[in-house]
């Protein structure tokens, strides 16, 4: 405690005076003060969300034009792949070309199929969810422990909270708060993050937890409620979804099942996900909105066409 | 204060938080970037003093808690990067009164207030229990972290410490 007081006294008995520009006790305690009563706010109740727009508004086009501004720069990483990434990348997709022969050798049938279940499920119920597209314009560092991203569409594109992100390959996370012009995302691969998840081949529900870690070992886990059914190995995974849409539209692919284990702890049946979506080199990202939804851009229609 | 000291701290603030988050991510290590705001602190606390530092460190932490993408609770990074402005306010007061921090000292200072403020950061997480993360990882995220701000320390402090020193020549 001594650290924190300036004024001491020194051997003769008599009072020190502070060095110039030291830290005053009052200054210390006010601050220290300040950060307890933000952590006691923020975690009781959504009494700083209003701060947290404004200064989202604020800061919000700042990172969009940097992020715009800085793109020929922050591209650079991809131009050097080494020979050896480049030699397993062809193999890759030599062998991913093969396999898409192969099914498009036995598409009609699928298709006919498909065709069936496709006129099925609309009669049923038409989802009709339009896209928003948006660009990914700052990451959240890994040194906050919290995988958030911020998009550049907000709330005059028509995005809200609790709203479901996707991009071409499946389930990226959902709108956590909007401000004028951008949106965070809270990916699914935070730890925090949790989404019902359902084993297409089985039918099977389950959770799917995100596991903080973005890079190339970073796995979700999909927590199954049935403990007797083992899902395959390569089985996908797409979200259940909730009512209304919120925060999850239903039928997006999340992953495909990695490995399965279960839990001796607490007699769970887990299996490892790998995502479809590749976190650490997210650009264009869509969000799911209601058909004819206003937005300031051109919106993709359920259709697939421009609007 | 004056007005143009005020300004100027805002600006850098506002210019390293922005840049943390927009363009250093796409030379993310594990996802981990610089902490250019927490150089901007020990810059200002280098040059100006606890008192000053501490006020820059809230401030700073204030803006990357709340700015998008944040999730974590508000109040984190201000209480790690307040404490990093004391560490390195005390620095100064240490040293000879008069001369400037040598180089040496200055890195060590950077090297010691990056694992402070990212160790305090990571163990308010685990007393709120806001995100829990394992220890490995939290180690690995405070050494990584480091290395990086000791890398960008030499090209960014220099620049900070300049900019402060002559808004306002020493007394």
């Amino acid at each position: 405690m001594v650290l924190l007081i300036p004024e001491r006294l020194n051997r003769r008995g008599r009072l020190e005076h502070p060095e110039p520009g030291a830290p005053k006790r009052p200054t210390i305690v006010a601050l220290l003060l300040a950060c307890a009563v933000l952590l006691v706010l923020d975690q009781t109740g959504p009494a700083l969300t209003p701060v947290r727009r404004l200064l989202g508004e604020v800061y919000g086009p700042l990172e969009s034009a940097t992020s715009t501004v800085a793109r020929p720069v922050t591209s650079v990483p991809e131009w050097f792949h080494t020979q050896g990434a480049l030699r397993e990348r062809i193999g890759g997709l030599e062998s991913d070309n093969a396999a898409l022969r192969q099914r498009v050798a036995s598409a009609g049938f699928d298709r006919n199929k498909l065709a069936e279940y496709e006129g099925l499920t609309a009669a049923a119920q038409d989802i009709g969810y339009a896209v928003v597209p948006a660009r990914v314009v700052a990451y959240g560092a890994s040194q906050s422990f919290s995988r958030t991203v911020t998009i550049d569409a907000g709330s005059t594109a028509g995005i809200e909270p609790d709203m479901t992100v996707l991009n071409a390959s499946g389930l990226v996370g959902r709108v956590l708060r909007v401000t004028r012009s951008t949106a965070t995302v809270l990916l699914i691969a935070d730890a925090d993050s949790v989404v019902g998840g359902r084993v297409g081949d089985s039918m099977e529900v389950g959770f799917v937890h995100g596991a903080g870690v973005l890079g190339g070992s970073g796995r979700l886990d999909l927590e199954l409620l049935d403990q007797s059914v083992v899902p395959a190995k390569g089985d996908t995974v797409v979200t259940w979804g909730s009512s209304k849409g919120a925060p999850y539209v239903a039928g997006v692919p999340i992953g495909v099942v990695d490995s399965v284990y279960s839990s001796v702890r607490d007699s769970t049946q887990h299996a490892r996900i790998t995502p479809m979506v590749d976190f650490t080199s997210l650009d264009v990202v869509g969000v799911a909105v209601p058909s004819g939804t206003k937005s300031d851009r051109a919106v993709i229609d359920a259709d697939g066409e421009l609007k | 204060m004056t007005p143009a000291r005020l300004a100027l701290t805002a600006a850098l603030i506002s210019l390293a938080v922005v840049l943390q988050a927009s363009v250093f991510d796409a030379f993310a290590w594990h996802g981990i970037v610089p902490d250019l705001a927490l150089l901007v602190v020990v810059g200002a606390a280098l040059v100006r003093g606890g008192e000053f530092g501490m006020v820059t460190g809230f401030a700073a932490g204030l803006v990357l808690d709340l700015a998008p993408p944040a999730d974590h609770l508000a109040g984190r990074w201000a209480l790690a990067l307040l404490v990093v402005g004391y560490v390195a306010g005390r620095v100064r007061q240490d040293a000879r009164p008069g001369t400037a921090p040598t180089a040496t000292t200055v890195m060590a200072t950077v090297a010691a207030c990056s694992f402070v403020g990212s160790s305090i950061y990571a163990l308010t997480g685990i007393v709120l229990r806001d995100p829990a993360v394992g220890v490995g990882e939290l180690l690995q995220v405070i050494a990584i972290s480091m290395v990086w701000d000791v890398l960008l320390a030499p090209l960014v402090l220099p620049a900070v410490m300049a900019a402060f020193r002559r808004l306002e020549p020493a007394r």
